[in-house]
């Protein structure tokens, strides 16, 4: 997945499940490693996604209306 | 005639099932107003005096009725209680045991809005198992409600605060007045119709009036029927209606329905933080694991010693091994020994020179020896071999036999 098009809640949803590896006793270290790489990359992806994020609003009407 | 005498306990009694055996008085309706509002806090009971402009009447409603009450009460209130009237033995007092308190002048409306409950109730809608989830991150969120009203600036506000990572999707309705309920209903259509995943479907407070419509019984039905999750958020805090029922989640106000929708972003960051600080411990711990496993293999003779423990078991293997080889061709040898011996022995036995001593000879020509006449002719030149020499001899003559 590139980080295009990758959404705030799959990358949430992703390291959850990277805490959750890590946690584990059976995890060589070339895999804890690449897992933390992975995890950090997305904390700043999730950060930076939320500090930058701007409000939109769009205005939906009915063709009655 | 001389007056009977009764104790006062006995006369409340005797009072209170005069009034019990009453059948106008056993199921009554009173109007009034509300005064001296209580509600016991250990209880749950609620006591409160209901007066008019020259009278006043005690009254109690217990609790399993007081929970029951769909809208708040309080001093100063026109309403309509209805209960059965009975004595209270102890302070020899008469007081409406209340079962029900609708506000006065509202009565009809009351009535209206208690059977669109019932009647929507009874036919399953208001079920906990019809419930839809709540997104824990939406990405775009649906707000029915009136484009100039004070909730849609409070539902904005709360969500750029919190979440602003949401989009909004602002469908405009008509909140109050006889044609809001179609409006809402249209407005929420297209809500549901769009790529929104959640709808908060509300407004401000106001008059019971001015809510009215969110009791419209065909807008539960639309509210119940959405695909998507529904949040109702109806006026202020104590204002209960139909739509709060058949939403997915009720929110006690605008602003509060935006609170409910979305996760906070300061809360959010915390969180990234905090996982950045666990990720970090988390891979310090396997690192540290490895590394005390590492050790722990390191610390075996092999990597500790390693001259004694490989080179030493293997040369005690060469060791014995040699020593095999040599045992295995001793015997070898040995058996090889006595076994020439005993052909030598067999050799001696079959030896020609024993039979040559006995005056046997051999005769040999070409130095090969001959046994045949046949292999002769006059003339040739032979030799005898005699067991200590040879003799030379020509053929003269040769007598076949």
């Amino acid at each position: 997945m590139s980080d295009k098009d990758l959404s705030f809640e799959n990358a949430y949803a992703k390291l959850e499940e990277i805490a959750q590896k890590l946690n584990s006793n059976d995890i060589s270290l070339d895999q804890a490693i690449a897992l933390y790489e992975e995890g950090m990359k997305l904390t700043k992806f999730c950060t930076e996604t939320l500090e930058n994020a701007k409000q939109r609003i769009e205005v939906l009407k009915s063709v009655k209306n | 005639m001389p007056l009977s005498v009764v104790t006062v306990k006995q006369l409340n009694l005797y009072v209170k099932s005069l009034l019990e055996g009453n059948q106008r008085l056993a199921y009554i309706s009173i109007s009034g107003e509300t005064s001296n509002f209580k509600r016991h806090f250990a209880s749950g009971h609620i006591y409160f005096t209901l007066k008019d402009d020259t009278a006043s009447l005690k009254c109690v409603m217990f609790r399993d009725y007081a929970s029951r009450l769909s809208i708040p009460f309080s001093d100063g209130m026109k309403v309509i209680c209805t209960g059965r009237i009975s004595v209270y033995e102890r302070d020899g007092v008469y007081q409406l045991y209340a079962e029900n308190i609708v506000p006065d002048g509202e009565g009809d409306l009351m009535a209206q809005f208690e059977k669109t409950k019932a009647k929507l109730e009874s036919e399953g809608l208001f079920d906990p198992s019809l419930k839809k989830p709540i997104p824990s991150f939406p990405k775009k969120i649906a707000v029915v409600t009136s484009e100039t009203g004070a909730a849609v600036k409070d539902i904005l506000t709360v969500l750029n605060r919190r979440y602003p990572l949401c989009e909004v999707l602002l469908c405009p309705a008509t909140v109050q007045g006889e044609n809001a309920a179609e409006s809402l209903c249209q407005a929420l259509s297209l809500a549901d119709s769009s790529d929104a995943d959640l709808i908060i479907i509300g407004r401000g407070g106001g008059s019971t009036e001015d809510l009215w419509c969110f009791n419209d019984e065909t807008l539960a039905r639309k509210v119940s029927l959405v695909n998507k999750p529904v949040i109702s958020a109806v006026g202020h805090e104590t204002d209960f209606t139909i739509c709060d029922f058949v939403a997915d989640l009720r929110a006690p106000t605008p602003s509060a329905a935006a609170e409910l929708a979305v996760p906070d972003k300061e809360e959010l960051l915390l969180g990234f933080a905090e996982i950045s600080r666990s990720l970090l411990m988390c891979v310090s711990n396997v690192v540290a694991r490895k590394e005390n496993a590492l050790s722990s293999v390191t610390s075996l003779g092999v990597f500790y010693d390693p001259e004694r423990t490989l080179c030493e078991k293997r040369s005690l293997l060469v060791d014995s091994l040699a020593e095999k080889i040599r045992m295995q061709t001793e015997k070898i040898f040995l058996k090889k020994e006595s076994s020439f011996s005993a052909l030598a022995a067999n050799v001696e036995s079959i030896s020609p020179m024993k039979t040559m001593l006995r005056g046997f000879s051999v005769a040999e020509k070409d130095s090969k020896s001959i046994n045949s006449v046949e292999q002769l002719t006059v003339g040739d030149e032979i030799s005898l071999r005699f067991y200590n020499g040879k003799a030379k001899c020509n053929v003269e003559k040769i007598i076949k036999e």
